[in-house]
């Protein structure tokens, strides 16, 4: 419907799109795809530098190569960004390119509210690290505790970039929930019920559930410690009656489903992987699916786990332990299910299979250790030690950014019609995995010994400088394994071997089409019959009653009817207005409106934009 | 069952049969429940908890905000009215009830400003104590969405003078109407737990 709002021009015009221009007025799923995957990976490679500044820091005892003031900053815009600017963008990435095919759409259901979300990460993420030019950037940590965030001990405006970032970027991600949600539930082809869509595509759907529900729960707080710095309202001042405590139970209540929305996207990126290289179905397809549902669901049951240590009386502690132990519950069906799914495989160990096992295996790891501090006398012990810091790397690194790179070596032939060179894949993932645990391996173990998280330095007498300095090393490694996937991506992009359409033998409707996929995805929209379309088109011997339907091919003469909507250049001038009059607030809150009417005039443009020759 | 969808057909049926912005509207709907929850739920952690007045059973004053009550549901018979009017292509009628609901709207607002008026006179602002800090972001807000509200409806009111307002138009306002009652709704909501619940004196500790 909104596409039918918007303009329509045939699918001839396609092929002559290409320029700046193009891009940046595009409404098209995948190349709003590619944005997204190649500014998240931009921000992951600064996020990785400003590890390694952190790293470099802790090498040695009483080391003062960056002051304290940096390197609290260091430590706040890393996690802000690995977090929000790199994974979360990355898994949209994901969403955008991806989901469509899986579903046999010929695009998203909000084509320029898509192109929206994109414009307002770019710019969010843009205000967000600007402020390292105007006078310091957050370092208040990622979690930004009030009174710590109070005027008096924050004086610089770094915390009001901290909020007014998280907010433009908070509606970014909420235009695209809201996008996925209803593309997903309404644009299915003809037979794809809810139980035979893809898991990546069901995991999009939690996912973006969660940010539905969870993101607007952020904005208030955010709110709140804007008017309390801006104009005095006491929201979190202790001395006027006010409990500091509602920041951190408003910023975990989002922050808690958050680390989920983070997880999920690679948890369908491996469940896809698997099965893949496994060359058998997913075993137990409806247990995963449900256990992510349920992960969902519980995700917003635990927040408190992250405030043992406040006070919370014994039975709030009780029961927050208890609902933290049984999210293990689900996550162990899944790591179940995925090993059930090796099981008896003809397993190829490809670059994107090695890096789905390694999600697995690390990924055990970290959720071992927070069902450890889910108990809350361990995690008295642990908390804000270097235990902590483990623990979110091992499901973070380890898992997130290890299973959104498998879908990088998965589904890159997809997008771009040609393969990434295993040599050089492997390299890079061997070099990542044991980087990975030779940095955050031995943070266990200096986190039990007592050094805390956030120091900037520490005596020498402490004994941490020997593991710090094998951290150290792992950071490096990663580093290069980094350059290696760099190396690898550059040269496939230009010279790398052809895929074809189904490198993989794959399963799914993606691999249904060309490489990469036309503008309008689908010449006819594909008829489904079960979660494995493909495969059983391919193995018509396994399935007695599916005729096989798939019609991905050029038909001749169907393209011309296909209708995609026309570029717009509205998203990006709505974007601009709303972070310009965001950035403007930290100058002077009037001045804002300059931002806002820009934003205003871009939506009435919008609303009215003409709709084109064949609208009727 | 046919392979070949076109994209017509692909773009109005789809599969669950709710239109794609009718989705939108609930679900965005859905999201600002929690939006508003999250600052109800402020107020009432903060309503008694200032070291300095005035509380809320000091100053809020029930027999006002009842009548300005009144006043935004009125807007929203209104506004089922202006719809009922579009869908039987009653253009006129629909015009005066689609002003007649910004008018409403536009009314409680100036209620709420001679509210805050009258509150500040009185010594409560939003920086005075953490009651008066919720409140106003919490009412604040709601207010902030009925102004969206007004100005959407009277966009869409000088629309329908330049391009009419046909049947097949009907969705238009069906949004429109979808966002208008909710937010009376939580305006309900708002006047029982703040003015109603709120107003009751705490009890002496
Ligand atoms: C699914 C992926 C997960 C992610 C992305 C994740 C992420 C995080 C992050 C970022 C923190 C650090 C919060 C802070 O800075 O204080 C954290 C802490 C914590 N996590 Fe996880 N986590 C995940 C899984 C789990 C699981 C499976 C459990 C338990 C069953 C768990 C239990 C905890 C607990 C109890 C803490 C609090 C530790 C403390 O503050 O002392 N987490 N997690
Ligand atoms: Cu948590």
């Amino acid at each position: 419907m909104a596409t039918a709002v918007g303009a329509f021009g045939g699918a001839d015009h396609a092929a002559s799109k290409s320029g700046v221009w193009s891009w940046i007025t595009t409404v098209d799923h995948k190349r709003i795809g590619i944005l997204y995957g190649v500014t998240a990976v931009t921000f992951f490679l600064i996020g990785g530098f400003e590890a390694l500044l952190i790293r470099l820091q802790l090498a040695e005892a009483e080391s003062t190569l960056i002051a304290a003031g940096l390197f609290n900053q260091l430590f706040t815009m890393h996690a802000l960004t690995m977090i929000f600017l790199a994974i979360m963008p990355l898994g949209a990435a994901f969403f955008n390119f991806i989901v469509p095919l899986q579903i046999g759409a010929r695009d998203v259901a909000f084509p320029r509210l898509n192109a929206l979300s994109y414009w307002l990460f770019l710019f969010g993420a843009l205000l967000l690290n600007s402020s390292f030019i105007f006078g310091g950037a957050p370092d208040v940590g990622w979690f930004a505790y009030a009174n710590l965030t109070a005027l008096e001990y924050s004086p610089s405006s770094a915390v009001d970039f901290f909020a007014l970032g998280m907010l433009v970027l908070g509606v970014s991600s909420l235009a695209a929930a809201l996008n996925f949600i209803i593309t997903i539930l309404n644009m299915r082809a003809p037979g794809m019920t809810l139980m035979r869509m893809p898991v990546f595509t069901w995991m999009t759907l939690v996912v973006s559930f969660l940010l539905v529900f969870a993101l607007p729960i952020l904005t208030v707080g955010l709110v709140q410690l804007l008017f309390w710095r801006e104009f005095g309202m006491p929201f979190f001042s202790a001395e006027a009656g006010a409990d500091p405590l509602l920041w951190q139970h408003i910023f975990w209540l989002f922050g808690h489903p958050e680390v989920y929305i983070l997880i999920l996207p690679a948890m369908g990126i491996v469940s896809e992987i698997l099965p893949t290289y496994s060359r058998k179905p997913l075993f137990g397809y409806s247990t995963v699916v449900f256990a992510g549902v349920a992960i969902g669901f519980m995700g917003f049951a635990v927040w408190a786990h992250h405030m043992f240590t406040v006070g919370l009386g014994s039975i709030a502690l009780a029961a927050f332990s208890a609902s933290t132990m049984l999210i293990a519950v689900p996550t162990g069906i899944k790591i179940f299910n995925w090993i059930a799914t090796l099981w008896g495989g003809s397993i190829q160990f490809t670059t994107a299979m090695l890096f789905a096992l390694g999600f697995v295996a690390l990924f055990v790891i970290g959720g071992l250790s927070g069902v450890m501090h889910a108990s809350p006398p361990v995690d008295t012990q642990q908390q804000d030690t270097y235990f902590v810091v483990a623990h979110p790397h091992y499901v973070l690194f380890g898992g997130s950014i290890m299973g959104l790179f498998g879908g990088i070596y998965y589904w890159f032939p997809k997008m771009t019609g040609r393969l990434l060179s295993e040599g050089w894949g492997k390299l890079h993932f061997w070099l990542m995995f044991i980087g990975m645990n030779v940095t955050f391996g031995p943070m266990h173990l200096v986190g039990i010994d007592g050094m805390p998280r956030r120091i900037n330095t520490y005596d020498e007498s402490m004994g941490w400088e020997l593991l710090n300095q094998i951290e150290t090393v792992g950071a490096f490694i990663i580093a290069l394994s980094v350059v290696v996937f760099l190396v690898n991506f550059f040269k496939s992009v230009k010279s790398g071997e052809p895929a074809g359409d189904d490198p993989w033998d794959g399963r799914t409707l993606e691999w249904s089409i060309a490489s990469p996929p036309p503008e309008y995805n689908f010449a006819r929209i594909p008829v489904v019959h079960s979660n494995e379309p493909l495969w059983d088109q391919k193995h018509p011997e396994l399935k007695h009653d599916a005729p096989p339907v798939i019609a991905g091919g050029a038909d001749e003469g169907a393209e011309e009817s296909i209708h995609m909507p026309n570029p717009s250049y509205w998203p990006i001038v709505v974007a601009f207005g709303t972070a310009l009059a965001a950035g403007l607030v930290i100058v002077n809150p009037w001045l804002a409106s300059i931002g806002a009417v820009i934003g205003v005039l871009g939506i009435y443009g919008w609303v009215f934009e003409p709709a084109g020759p064949e609208h009727h | 069952m046919t392979t070949n969808t076109t994209a017509h057909e692909s773009h109005l049926a789809t599969t669950t049969g709710l239109d794609h912005r009718k989705l939108l509207m609930w679900l965005f709907l859905a999201s600002e429940c929690l939006f508003f929850g999250a600052l109800i739920a402020t107020f009432l952690l903060y309503k008694d908890a200032s070291v300095v007045g005035p509380k809320p059973h000091e100053i809020l004053n029930i027999p006002v905000t009842s009548t300005s009550t009144f006043v935004l549901l009125t807007s929203s018979l209104a506004m089922v009215l202006a719809l009922a009017a579009v869908q039987r292509s009653d253009v006129v009628s629909a015009r005066f009830w689609i002003f007649a609901t910004a008018f409403l709207g536009a009314t409680f607002l100036g209620f709420q400003v001679y509210e805050f008026y009258e509150f500040v006179i009185h010594g409560l602002t939003p920086k005075t104590n953490v009651f008066g800090a919720s409140f106003f972001t919490l009412t604040g807000f709601h207010g902030a969405h009925v102004t969206v509200g007004v100005i959407w409806l009277m966009s869409l009111f000088f629309y329908s003078f330049k391009h009419g307002l046909p049947a097949e138009k009907s969705l238009d306002v069906e949004l429109m109407g979808l966002y208008w009652h909710f937010v009376d709704i939580v305006w309900v909501v708002i006047f029982t737990v703040v003015y109603l619940i709120g107003s009751l004196e705490p009890p002496a500790t």
